[in-house]
């Protein structure tokens, strides 16, 4: 599982030798085919479909099985506004994604609230409850933006380690791989965040 | 020498054996040395829809709907023996006209029957 000479690795394949280690074999693969759940929130699932139909196309990266239970996928495309009655069930799919799972947090809504981050009943960022690994911007983005998202996170991946200190979270025993659920409380969710994974911005008055 | 023509069948069987079984192997040794598990109270939960399941999946269904299969039936088949007599009316028979005659007269009885019964009171 040692790292490979870059200048010996060259060498090797000038002359016809090929030479990969494990963990760029299995994050080859994993990145090559990384299955999404299929479901989607509001305007941003339009772009979503549209990104994996045929004009699109997201099978180019792997990415087009759709999956419509989170036992089979590996990454969950939050593809709109998160409302506040609609944050539990979100969480509770994340959870019971199977390790290792990735989050893309499609437009302004899924980041922050978007247009709606002023309301009453609009979650002001899914990265309150759940660690997003790529945010995409946009109101909607486009489906060439999901596709950008879709290739850092395949850059994401292929980069994980498998083994040392600097491990994907996913191997680590100590990471948890389920996050609290909110639950509805009086005026708002309870907890308001979740603190494990989300800080809110520090706001400096001068 | 020729091979013996089973043989073909044991390599057969061999291959089939092989392909799914190496796969899971690899995987279950991946799992073994690499992947930690990390099982939970939500992903290890029956239902996968995101939303908690209340109350028990073993109930019991109304069985007083087949009354109005039954009555559904009279009209569907009584409408599947009109239409082709209606489209060759003129050029039927007295005794056709007698028989479709016969065989509405058969089906009102049944709607008459379930009237009587109650059938057709919305209750419940």
């Amino acid at each position: 599982m040692s790292e490979i000479d870059e200048k010996l690795r060259t060498e090797l394949q000038r002359q016809g030798v090929w030479v990969t280690s494990m963990q760029e074999l299995y994050n080859w693969g994993r990145k090559n085919s990384i299955w999404p759940l299929q479901f989607g929130l509001a305007c941003c699932a339009i772009e979503m479909i549209a990104t994996a139909a045929s004009r699109y196309d997201i099978a180019r990266f792997g990415g087009e099985v759709f999956r419509p239970s989170p036992r089979q996928a590996d990454l969950m495309i939050v593809a709109g506004t998160v409302t506040k009655k609609m944050a539990p069930q979100i969480v509770r799919l994340y959870n019971q994604m199977a390790d290792p799972k990735y989050v893309i947090a499609m437009g302004a809504c899924a980041i922050s609230g978007g247009p709606f981050k002023q309301g009453y009943n609009v979650l002001k960022g899914i990265d309150r409850y759940i660690p997003v690994d790529v945010y995409i911007p946009g109101c909607p983005p486009r489906p060439e933006a999901l596709l950008h998202a879709f290739m850092e996170l395949q850059r994401k991946i292929d980069e994980q380690k498998l083994t040392g200190a600097n491990k994907a979270e996913h191997l680590k025993t100590d990471q948890p791989s389920e996050f609290p659920v909110p639950k509805f409380g009086e005026h708002d969710l309870e907890p308001a965040a979740n603190c494990a994974v989300f800080q809110p911005p520090v706001i400096e008055r001068t | 020498m020729t091979p013996n023509p089973y043989l073909f069948i044991v390599i057969f069987i061999g291959v089939a054996l092989a392909f799914p079984l190496v796969p899971l192997a690899l995987a279950w040794t991946w799992r073994r040395f690499f992947q930690p598990p990390k099982p939970g109270a939500e992903k290890n939960a029956i239902y996968e829809c995101g939303v908690e399941s209340i109350g028990e999946a073993h109930i019991q269904f109304q069985s007083q709907y087949y009354l109005y299969a039954i009555i559904f039936l009279i009209f569907d088949v009584e409408a599947v023996f009109l239409v082709p007599f209606a489209v060759a009316f003129t050029g039927l028979p007295i005794g056709a006209f007698v028989a479709i005659l016969i065989f509405l007269l058969l089906l009102v009885e049944g709607l008459v029957w379930a009237w009587g019964k109650g059938c057709l009171q919305w209750a419940r």
